[in-house]
This record gives structure tokens, C-alpha cells and sequence, in this order.
């Protein structure tokens, strides 16, 4: 039976509604793109909880620094292109320094906003993210883990960056999953290499688990969905056992999740380390599916660098 | 305080601003003695509801500096309030002190929001209008701004915000001195008439003589008292480094720290000022 299919952002909306209801006070501020983050949804339902400033990011940063100092929780929107980069310095200056009460959550992070292009294929985030202080950064995998995000979120104190895509990915996680601040989880066990992935990657590195497995490689997938704090006592422990890395992130490369396993192995466990992910550069338009395979991001690829990786041990 | 009191405050809050930036040995005394009249009316002319004793008191009005780099006057007028010690201010910019380059609300009580990157504090002031209807609390919000901040185009997301949602518990200061760290605003670019600018954005816009107590004082309470569905905006003529001869309306002064001869002449004409008055 083939997965169910949903895409991360569809959690967001909805989740919002479910915590003004359990009694959360949280303000969505939103720069004209409620329809497509979906916080509309909670418009709908209680509308005076989402702001909408039109279109002025900045503006969006600063009206939530505002609410939070009131008393609010509130999270940001937008597209992840316009609501992380476009707007560091007002998170940076504005919400982290002053560890503010804000949850910067956009939609149509990566190249899953496919046939848009490279000028709305957000890229870079997580490491511009996770780069600052007091900021948290959480990667959900699917619909169910992007539900969890948000509560998590929403329930820690101070700045927490929720990372979710535009496009349907299949469901890796059953319905009522929670996650921990600062845990990975390991979903499948292995003892030949690990591969360690966040976001919708998770979906490729299972499948990528599944290909090597035929070929008799016994690979570990673990979700790092918080990809800051990141659970090095978990990856450490699988990369005893199997010797050797995989990171695969619908980013760059450099300063993700593949950044941050990097460091964390240096410093404290050197191992084989393969990066699958953008390749330091922009994408292109295309449907989602083609460009995980033009940008060597799908579950072959990941196999390809497993097997690569092993053969550096 | 009246009238007269008020002045001598301003006077005590710019001997405080040039004492501590010369200790400092670097800082910005040009824009922050062009606001020390405004600051002094806020906090001690009864326009701003507040509470040195219990900074975070639920009904209080909230005041924001968005021209951060003028955190001179900031500390000054919350030291002269009794936020914390006088003798604080002497550390100002120094290992470990409270008292940061630019306002730090995790460190200082009385701070309300971290500033220093110019255009972003009209933003987090609507918010915080914002919040406090959505809280349902009568409490204002003030925030003081600089004239080339208003370069910015943050500020002109957070002006079209504000009027759209009618924030009328939120009034924006400009503190209009007419000159930058390149030179005169007109020179550099030029925000052309500030007052119509707001205007055209649905603002209410006042104008005075932002070093003239007794103006500033009224304008002040007009505004805070206009709940017309609209935001307020006072355009506050001023005159960078008001009350210090050399410092005048020169915009070398905009962030430079007076050395021990200048620091003894800016002091004795200060003194002798508030003599005078």
C-alpha cells in the first residue's frame, strides 16, 4: 500500500487552531501568503489570532517581536526564502538577541517549491538559523512531525525555527506522533553505515535503506529532525557501530545538517562522512520529483553515497 | 514635576549623557542630547505611565528606543527615574555592565525591547499596540525614532501597519535634528516633509519644537490623549547636541566621545544653563 501523502505546510494551519483551542495564546503574523502557509486556517477560525501585515516581512518580524512582548506566542510565516533570509537581521537583532518569544515558522522551504525556481528555492535557511544564538531549529520529516514541530515549538520558550516545504511527501510517522526538543530518532536500525537525515530526505533515506538492503548493506536511518540542539549522544552511538556517515538534507550542504554532523564528528568522533544535499549551489525550475534526481538528493543518490562511504572506512 | 523642574531634570539628564560618554570614551552624544527634553518628558512630565519600582507592572505604558546608538539618554533618564543606581551609568559600554552600546531588555529593567538596527522599533512598538488591544489593555505605546532611521523602509511597512489596523494607543517621535552620519539628511537623501509622509499613510501627525519643554510636554500629552483611530506621530524639530556649543548641529559629533577638555567645557556649559534657568 503506498504511503499517505501530505505536505508538511498543511500541518500549520490546523495546529494553530488545535492550540488557541486547548487554550495557547498564539498570534500568527503573516505577510500575504495565508493560503499558501495555510495559517488562513486559523483566520478562519479565530480572526483576530492571524495578522497579516501585507507584503513587508520585516514588518512581520518586528509586529510578532511585538506580540511576544505583550504576552503572545506568536510565529512568523511567509515563504522560508522571504520569511528567514530577507528578514535576518530583524530575527537576528530583534527576536534572538533578545531571546523574544518567537516562532519563525515558513513554508516552501527547499526545492519542493519546484516549477518557482531557484529564486524562490530556499536553500540556505537551516544554516542561517542555526548559526544563531538562543535559536532552536526543528526539521519535520512529514505532516505528522511538522504537527509535532509546531506544539513543540509553541510550547518552548523563546525563538524556534520550524522548517516546512510546499510539496506532498509520504508519511513516515503515525498520526499523534510526538517529538522531543533536542532528540533523533532512530527509525531504522543498522550496523554498515548511518544515514542521517531531517526533513523531507527522511522519506529517501528509507527508501535508500531499502536499496542497500538488496544489495546486503545493513544501513541506519535516524530522523535528526532538530537539527539544533542537535542529539549527538544518538548519532555518535549509531557511527560507533556502523563507522561511517551519510547526511542528507533538502539544503546546502554547507552549515545544515550536514554542517553540524561534520562538526560534531571532528570534534569529537572523526568517522567517514558523505554530505547529500544542494552542492553549493542554487536549483532550477523543475517538478519536485526531477530535481532530487538533478541534484543527486533521492534515494539512489543517498544509496550511491552510502556505498561510497563505506568504502572509506 | 512642573515646568521649571522639568527643565533642570533635562539639564541634570545631558550633564549624565556627556559624563558618561566621555568615561565611556565612545558613544553618541549628538542624538542623544537632541532627545534629552522629549526622554524627560515622557518619564518625568507624567506622559509615561510608569514604575521604576516594578518595571514590569502590567498596566504600564510602554516606551521603546528605536534610535538605539541614543541609549545614552535612555540610561540617563531611567538612572534619573530610579531604574537602577546613578553610578551605573559610569560603566556604561565596559565589561559586564548592563549598560550595552545599544538597549539590551534581557539585562536592564526598564529596557523594553533590544534596538540598535535602525527601522525596526515602529514594528515592534505596533505589535505591541497590537498585543495590549488584543489584551484589552488601555495602556499607550511610545516609541522615538531618528529622522535618517526613517530611511529605512521597515519604517514605512510598520507606518502603513499601524494605520491600517488603527493602532491610536501607538505614537511614533521623530526626533527631527536634521543630520546623520554622513551629514544633513536633506544631503544625503532626503525624506523630504516627514510629517506629510505620515500623513499620507493615514497617520495623525503633530509637529513641535522638540527642545522646547513646555511644547514638547503638550504635544506629548495631546497625542497620547487623540484615540481617534489613528496612530500618532509627533515630528519633533530638534537640534543635534543641544546644550553643548561645539556639539550643535554637527554631525561629527553623531557618534564621537569628547576628550577631557572638551568633556570639562561641555559640562561647564551645561552647569552654567541650568544656572541660568
Amino acid at each position: 500500500m503506498a504511503a499517505e501523502k501530505k505536505a508538511t505546510r498543511a500541518a500549520y494551519g490546523e495546529t494553530l487552531v488545535e492550540l488557541v483551542e486547548q487554550g495557547i495564546d498564539v498570534v500568527a503574523v503573516e505577510a500575504d501568503l495565508s493560503g499558501s502557509t495555510t495559517t488562513k486556517k486559523l483566520g478562519a477560525a479565530h480572526p483576530e489570532r492571524l495578522v497579516n501585515v501585507g507584503i513587508a516581512e520585516q514588518d512581520m518580524v518586528g509586529v510578532a517581536a511585538g506580540l511576544s512582548l505583550t504576552g503572545h506566542t506568536a510565529f512568523t510565516g511567509s515563504f522560508a526564502v522571504f520569511g528567514t533570509g530577507r528578514v535576518y537581521d530583524q530575527i537576528r537583532n530583534t527576536v534572538c538577541y533578545a531571546n523574544l518569544n518567537v516562532k519563525i515558522a515558513p513554508t516552501h522551504a527547499g526545492i519542493s517549491v519546484g516549477p518557482d525556481g531557484g529564486s524562490h528555492q530556499m536553500v540556505e535557511d537551516i544554516a542561517l538559523m542555526r548559526v544563531l544564538p538562543n535559536m532552536r531549529v526543528l526539521v519535520p520529516a512529514d505532516y505528522y512531525a511538522a504537527k509535532a514541530a509546531i506544539k513543540l515549538a509553541a510550547e518552548t520558550p523563546g525563538p524556534v525555527y520550524v522548517r516546512m516545504g510546499r510539496a506532498s511527501v509520504p508519511c513516515v510517522y503515525e498520526p499523534g506522533k510526538e517529538l522531543e526538543m533536542g532528540r533523533a530518532y532512530v527509525l531504522r536500525e543498522g550496523s554498515d553505515v548511518s544515514i542521517v537525515a531531517c526533513g523531507v530526505e527522511i522519506d529517501e533515506a528509507l527508501k535508500a535503506a531499502e536499496l542497500l538492503a538488496a544489495e546486503g548493506i545493513s544501513a541506519e536511518v535516524i530522523d535528526a529532525f532538530c537539527v539544533k540542539p542537535l542529539d549527538e549522544d544518538t548519532i555518535l552511538a549509531s557511527v560507533e557501530k556502523t563507522g561511517c556517515i551519510v547526511t542528507a538534507e533538502e539544503h546546502s550542504v554547507i552549515g545544515g545538517l550536514g554542517g553540524a554532523v561534520a562538526e560534531c564528528l571532528a570534534a569529537k568522533h572523526p568517522a567517514p562522512l558523505e554530505r547529500v544535499g544542494m552542492q553549493d549551489c542554487f536549483g532550477t525550475s523543475a517538478s519536485y520529483e526531477e530535481l532530487l534526481v538533478e541534484f543527486h538528493m533521492d534515494a539512489a543518490a543517498i544509496a550511491e553515497a552510502a556505498k561510497k562511504v563505506i568504502s572509506r572506512k | 514635576m512642573n515646568l521649571e523642574e522639568l527643565k533642570s531634570m533635562a539639564g541634570d539628564i545631558r550633564v549624565d549623557i556627556v559624563k558618561m560618554v566621555a568615561e565611556a570614551g565612545s558613544g553618541h552624544p549628538g542624538g542623544s542630547l537632541s532627545a534629552a527634553d522629549i526622554m524627560c518628558a515622557l518619564y518625568f512630565g507624567g506622559v509615561l505611565k510608569h514604575d521604576a519600582e516594578n518595571p514590569k507592572a502590567e498596566d504600564r505604558d510602554r516606551f521603546l528606543l528605536s534610535k538605539g546608538h541614543a541609549a545614552p539618554a535612555l540610561y540617563a533618564t531611567l538612572a534619573e527615574a530610579g531604574y537602577f543606581p546613578k553610578e551605573e551609568l559610569a560603566t556604561l559600554r565596559k565589561l559586564h555592565s548592563r549598560l550595552q552600546g545599544h538597549p539590551d531588555c534581557r539585562k536592564l529593567p526598564g529596557v523594553e525591547a533590544s534596538t540598535g538596527s535602525l527601522g525596526q522599533g515602529l514594528s515592534i512598538a505596533a505589535g505591541m499596540a497590537l498585543g495590549l488591544k488584543l489584551n484589552g489593555s488601555e495602556s499607550s505605546v511610545f516609541t522615538l525614532m531618528g529622522d535618517g532611521e526613517c530611511q529605512e523602509g521597515q519604517v514605512w511597512e510598520a507606518a502603513m501597519f499601524a494605520a491600517h489596523k488603527g493602532l491610536d494607543n501607538l505614537v511614533a517621535i521623530v526626533d527631527h535634528n536634521h543630520l546623520q552620519i554622513d551629514g544633513r539628511i536633506e544631503t544625503v537623501c532626503s525624506p523630504e516633509d516627514l510629517g506629510d509622509k505620515f500623513r499620507s499613510f493615514g497617520w495623525q501627525v503633530f509637529q513641535c519644537d522638540g527642545n522646547d519643554m513646555e511644547a514638547i510636554l503638550a504635544t506629548l500629552e495631546s497625542a497620547k490623549e487623540s484615540r481617534s483611530g489613528k496612530p500618532c506621530v509627533i515630528v519633533a524639530e530638534t537640534t543635534k547636541g543641544k546644550g553643548v556649543s561645539f556639539m550643535e548641529d554637527q554631525a561629527g559629533w553623531h557618534g564621537k566621545a569628547p576628550n577631557a577638555e572638551q568633556t570639562e567645557q561641555a559640562l561647564a556649559e551645561l552647569t552654567a544653563n541650568k544656572e541660568a534657568k
